[in-house]
């Protein structure tokens, strides 16, 4: 099957027979265009960063684990289209020069990649923007003093890319769907197709993992699947939603939920991440689930034309087990209206583009300064995202206090019993699980309690 | 002048356009092949079969190699001939190459290497450094002792006593470009060996001994690394001979990268290092006597371990003069990755401990931390030399001198400190940082608030600068100066990102008195200078800079003879400026003057050499001049922790460090910068973890976690200390690769201060200080 995007301004259609080759390995290996690097193959240094340009607007993503159908109906920019056609350096180049940005180089393409791409996009929180792309020479500060620096220059013309229309059609290897109901009668038919929306987590099963994919259902073409809107049950946000889309639609609603957004990944991952995604694959440490356990999410499933809802916390069932049937599939997830705030806490080694070792959602509800109500639960805690019952019937009908926090300590261990691993040992997490709590009592006091909220 | 100008990186306009090209973007002829290692998935073992024929008819399969099948030496070692390529009979770590697949492409060769069935007899792996202990498993034969005086009648005779047990992390590299090497067989069975190395000279020897060539058969080239940081010294050999001996068995171009998995998997990193210490002082905090035991985890082979550890027990004194002290070294041999070279080389390990002990000097007494190192640093040096402005000896040191006491300037190894300016640099950075009276916010702030603490740390460098080994502080240059006036420099220093080429160019248009765009920089290049050291040690600039000097005055006397004949002259007076040459009243351009002197018969061509003057070290006995001098630098880091969860972060960082009479400021701060987070990187987030079967589970970027953009300093000072080198290095300049790294100590020994403000304990903060260790470390100030 035939796929159309244009690369570097040059109309490109490619015929695509294995769906798992990555941009990067085309870029690389097929067009003999090296400027874009391979740092690590997973998504997680940036050194692979392109600008991709579709009707949405133009994203940063690593090429490393973006599958070529993926790019179908796409305009994608390397390292190499980012300055003129007559040669002259693309306004954050030129700054990365004149700032000392590069030191050995070969992260520079993925950063040059990520600055033209926020840059266009009139993005000045420069961290944020570039926290995917690791940098082992310079410590980061020229580059972020480059960055400052371009701001104010005009987006040149030749960035301003116009994706084309696409051209992908059903094949015998992988299929691209356009609405909920093809892909639904495409997974119900074969319910052993591997489903691939961002492929931030798929991606690694075939570069980390080399397993074979069997025939894939691309979801990129599911724009019905893509919306979040109000609905008269709350929010309901599509399945293939972006993870940075919901980030921005909760902004102002649930600003924790956001702020633990903001560091869900990277921008690269959270541009191609999606919602339905997170919850999918089932992981115990996906960010999404706990928030949305505990604001009593429901989630949405379809099979064929058969639909059902079920209470999120319910599709957990085990680690690496989910209710959830073959040829079924995750359509949507709904917020409803939150009777209190919910503060949602992520604990990892590194602030930015890190895995939790712990992350943990509180919606605590007051009347006449007592708990009437407590949703609290946790990922990193267990096999699977999980609620902490104990501890929320220890506080429930107590005054909120420190002293209801504190007298919670024992019922931590009867609702968790963690892991130790790389990421943090059963000890670190269970005391820090309990501390949230009190973080999130003094929290509601006023008190300071991030950390990243201090200066000097 | 182009020699102190903040011009940038040679190659940033290369690499913001992805032009510039690393050894796997380099174009390989038709028909070349990718390579891939089998590996040992068990940690000490002896290998009881291999069945390999899933391997061989996997797709795109060419051939399979194992130990057997290599032609001539089998050893990828920088030294000691103890680290087959392929594992023979036993395999010693989890991730130990077993096997060779040579496919067709890099995905398929890696696709291929997972088929292989290796039968593994377990046997017992030494993995911590208790059980090599346990189990004397060790390089050399027992402890190394340096020191001075009779440590233990010391601590018995000093009204304080303290004590400690340190763990010092180990750092993964993370260079971004992984390790990477292609090989093009030639005809009459040369090899040329393009690799992603620090050290073309023994990827050139090793590919030699692989092949069974003298060395003249073999060519190897290095434009660039995409970071190297130690990590590509010795570890660049296994990949460079694989190909070289795919290519030769194939008689087809054949390359080699490591997916980043295999490269964390199979390469060394930093040691790590448990330190235990013991320190007698008085109430002012000033140290008598000091014992440090050096563990030292040096993985399965020896690769530059000794060096390594040698080089942590020199820096055990930092910038501290202790009257006796002991430092007792142990070389310990497990089964996990080759511990190898990382920048710093052993210095930050043993300065770190040091570093650690002043602070818990200081909590014992109460102390500010500035003032117990300010008691206990090397005396200012008074008089001579060409160091910046210094202070008198402080009072109390003429007193101790006047009872016939030694002065305080001589390193536990014998070497004078004739420089010691850290009393000036430490008043300057204290000042400009503002330190006191944000020492008394930070304490007002945490006097105020129960959750978030802040800690404010100062801390020096003392980095001693030459290769230990010292036949290998040398170096080469090759400079041609075309008829047209353009200047060809070659040397043995590779560019790994540290904008060494920039700087030694600046050294050559200097000579010529050119703009530096006159001169073409082209890749280190075995076949132009033989015999080169690594790039490493800090030492690219000082020796090349020298070495490209030599040759380029040596061309330039030569063109100045041509001239003051021509002109009747003195050779003397010919002055080379501003892209002129000047003779009595004129001033001739220089392509004019070059085109002259070639019709004239004059060689444009000359070698030049150079060779550390004044170093003499006897590694045995502890004693010698192991340094040509010190390079010098402070810093003063503040930090906010979490004490619900030890989250922390930086928050200002001030450094004012010492380069001497910079080549280049602006890549001078480029490598201060850089080097301060990838410091403050390894003590914090920076974790390897490895299971109770050896096997490293920290093994990508998804779980082991180098700085990102948002944890560098938002506040972030650097200046430049405005001495020069007392020494006659290149234009007095200092080398500035590693000794920035260890101002990162500063971070961590914030984040012991902001710990020990949750409680009356001592915290003992153990490195890496991730979240955790930070959130136990309070907890302990507070139980």
């Amino acid at each position: 099957m035939d796929i159309r995007f244009r690369l570097n301004g040059e109309e490109v259609t490619e015929h695509v027979t294995d769906p798992t080759v990555t941009l990067l390995d085309w870029l690389r290996e097929r067009r003999g265009l090296k400027g874009t690097k391979e740092g690590c193959n997973e998504g997680d240094c940036g050194a692979c960063t392109v600008m991709i340009t579709d009707a949405g607007g133009a994203r940063a993503l690593n090429a490393c684990i973006l599958f070529l159908p993926q790019l179908d109906g796409c305009a994608v920019r390397t390292v190499e289209g980012m300055s003129g056609p007559d040669g002259v350096l693309h306004p954050v180049q030129a700054a990365m020069v004149e700032h000392h940005g590069s030191q050995c180089g070969f992260c520079t393409p993925g950063f040059i990649a990520s600055m033209a791409t926020a840059h266009r996009n009139g993005r000045t929180d420069h961290a944020d923007q570039v926290a995917g792309n690791l940098c082992r020479c310079t410590g980061y500060a020229p580059i972020l003093r480059a960055a400052k620096a371009a701001e104010a220059a005009p987006v040149p013309d030749w960035v301003q890319d116009v994706a084309p229309e696409g051209a992908a059609s059903e094949a015998e290897e992988w299929a691209m769907p356009t609405s909920s109901d093809a892909l639904a009668a495409l997974y119900a038919a074969d319910p052993d197709a591997t489903l691939v929306a961002g492929a931030t987590d798929v991606g690694l099963w075939v570069t980390k993992q080399m397993r074979d994919l069997g025939r894939v259902i691309f979801l990129k073409g599911c724009k019905d699947m893509a919306a979040i809107k109000e609905t008269e049950a709350g929010l309901r946000i599509g399945a293939v939603a972006s993870v940075a889309a919901l980030r921005e639609a909760i902004a102002t609603r649930y600003p924790s939920y956001a702020e633990m957004l903001r560091r869900y990944g990277s921008e690269q991952v959270r541009q191609a991440a999606t919602v339905g995604g997170n919850i999918a694959n089932g992981s115990p440490i996906g960010d999404n689930p706990p928030a949305l356990i505990a604001m009593d999410a429901v989630l949405h499933l379809r099979k064929g034309d058969t639909r059902r809802n079920l209470p999120i916390g319910d599709f957990f069932i085990d680690y690496g087990k989910q209710d959830r049937a073959p040829g079924e599939f995750v359509e949507a997830v709904t917020i409803p209206p939150q009777p209190a705030e919910i503060r949602v806490y992520k604990l990892s080694k590194r602030f930015d583009q890190d895995i939790s070792a712990v992350c943990g959602a509180f919606r605590i509800t007051i009347s006449d300064g007592r708990v009437s109500e407590a949703r609290i639960a946790f990922g990193g805690m267990a096999g699977i995202p999980k609620r902490a019952r104990a501890v929320e019937a220890a506080i429930t009908g107590k005054p909120w206090t420190l002293e209801t926090v504190t007298s919670a300590h024992d019922a931590w261990a009867e609702d968790f019993a963690p892991l130790t691993d790389a990421r943090g040992s059963a000890a670190y997490r269970l005391d820090t699980a309990r501390n949230m709590l009190e973080r999130c009592w003094r929290e509601d006091q006023g008190a300071p309690v991030s950390v990243l909220e201090v200066s000097t | 002048m182009s020699v102190g100008k903040p011009l940038p990186h040679d190659a940033a306009t290369l690499h913001v356009t992805g032009a510039a090209r690393y050894v796997d973007d380099i174009p390989v002829p038709a028909g070349a092949l990718s390579l891939a290692f089998g590996t040992s998935q068990v940690a000490r073992g002896r290998i009881v079969s291999m069945d390999l024929d899933a391997v061989r008819t996997a797709p795109g399969v060419v051939a399979v190699l194992t130990a057997d099948d290599l032609p001539f030496d089998n050893d990828v070692s920088p030294s000691a001939h103890d680290e087959p390529m392929l594992a023979t009979g036993e395999v010693f770590y989890v991730g130990q190459p077993i096997f060779l697949v040579i496919a067709e492409s890099h995905l398929l060769a890696r696709r291929a290497a997972r088929l292989g069935k290796v039968e593994i007899e377990e046997l017992p792996a030494i993995l911590t450094i208790d059980e090599a202990l346990a189990a004397d498993s060790r390089f050399e034969d027992g402890p190394r002792i340096y020191g001075r005086g009779d440590v233990d009648t010391a601590l018995a005779a000093a009204p304080r006593r303290v004590e400690g047990s340190f763990e010092v992390a180990g750092q993964e590299h993370f260079y971004l470009e992984s390790q990477a090497a292609l090989a093009l067989p030639q005809e009459g069975g040369d090899m040329v060996v393009h690799t992603s190395s620090q050290h073309p000279t023994e990827i050139q020897h090793k590919v030699a001994e692989a092949l069974g060539l003298p060395m003249h058969g073999v060519r190897a080239e290095v434009r660039r690394m995409g970071g190297g940081f130690g990590g590509k010294e010795s570890q660049g050999n296994a990949l460079a001979v694989a190909c070289a001996v795919a290519a030769r068995l194939t008689g087809r171009a054949c390359s080699m990268r490591y997916d980043r998995d295999d490269d964390m998997t199979i390469t060394g990193k930093r040691h790590d290092f448990r330190i235990d210490y013991r320190a007698g002082f008085d109430d002012q905090g000033r140290i008598s006597a000091v014992e440090f035991l050096q563990y030292c985890r040096c993985g399965w082979s020896q690769d530059l371990s000794l060096p390594v550890a040698d080089r942590a027990m020199l820096h055990a004194d930092n910038a501290y003069f202790f009257e006796t002290i002991r430092i007792e070294s142990h070389r310990l041999k497990t089964n996990t990755q080759s511990a190898t070279a990382f920048r710093g080389f052993g210095g930050p390990q043993g300065m770190v401990a040091v570093e650690r002990l002043m602070d818990h000097v200081a909590h014992v007494l109460g102390a500010d931390p500035v003032a117990v190192r300010q008691a206990n640093y090397y005396d200012a040096t008074d008089g001579g030399g060409l160091s910046a402005p210094r202070a008198a000896r402080p009072p109390e040191n003429i007193s101790v001198q006047m009872k016939g006491e030694p002065a305080r300037d001589t390193t536990p190894y014998g070497q004078d400190v004739e420089d010691f300016i850290l009393h000036e640099m430490t008043e300057r950075l204290l000042e400009t940082s503002d330190y006191a009276a944000r020492r008394a916010a930070v304490d007002a702030w945490n006097a105020s608030n129960e959750v978030l603490k802040k800690g404010i740390a100062f801390s020096p460098v003392k980095f001693g600068i030459s290769f230990t080994l010292t036949h290998l502080n040398q170096a080469g240059a090759l400079v041609h100066v075309y008829q047209d006036g353009s200047v060809h420099m070659n040397h043995g220093g590779t560019e790994m990102g540290q904008g060494l080429f920039q700087k030694v160019a600046q050294v050559a248009a200097q000579s010529f008195g050119v703009p530096v765009e006159a001169v073409k920089i082209t890749a280190t290049d075995t076949g132009k200078v033989p015999n080169t050291s690594a790039t490493a040690a800090s030492s690219g600039s000082d020796l090349n800079g020298m070495a490209v000097k030599a040759a380029c005055d040596a061309i330039r006397d030569r063109i100045a003879a041509h001239l003051a004949e021509r002109y009747q002259t003195d050779a003397g007076k010919v002055r080379f400026d501003g892209g002129k040459v000047h003779v009595g009243d004129e001033a001739i351009p220089f392509a004019e003057v070059a085109h002259s002197a070639w019709e004239n018969r004059v060689s444009l061509s000359a070698t030049g050499f150079y060779k550390t003057p004044k170093i003499v070290w006897d590694r045995i006995a502890g004693s010698g001049r192991p340094f040509y001098y010190f390079a010098y630098g402070a810093a003063v880091t503040e930090v906010v922790i979490d004490r619900l969860t030890g989250e922390n972060r930086i928050l200002r960082t001030d450094i004012l460090h010492d380069a001497g009479a910079s080549l280049n400021p602006a890549l001078d701060i480029g490598q201060i910068e850089g080097g301060y987070v990838q410091g403050a990187g390894w003590l914090t987030t920076e974790e390897l973890v490895w299971n109770d079967k050896g096997r490293l589970l920290t093994h990508a970027p998804s779980t082991y976690k180098i700085p990102a953009a948002s944890d560098a300093p938002p506040v972030f000072n650097v200046a430049l200390w405005d001495g020069e080198n007392r020494e006659e290095t290149i234009y007095r300049s200092k080398a500035v690769g590693e000794p920035p790294l260890m101002l990162g100590i500063s971070a961590f020994l914030a984040l012991g201060q902001a710990a020990a403000a949750c409680g009356e304990a001592y915290p003992d903060l153990q490195s890496p200080a991730t979240a955790e260790a930070v959130y136990f470390a309070a907890k302990r100030a507070a139980s």
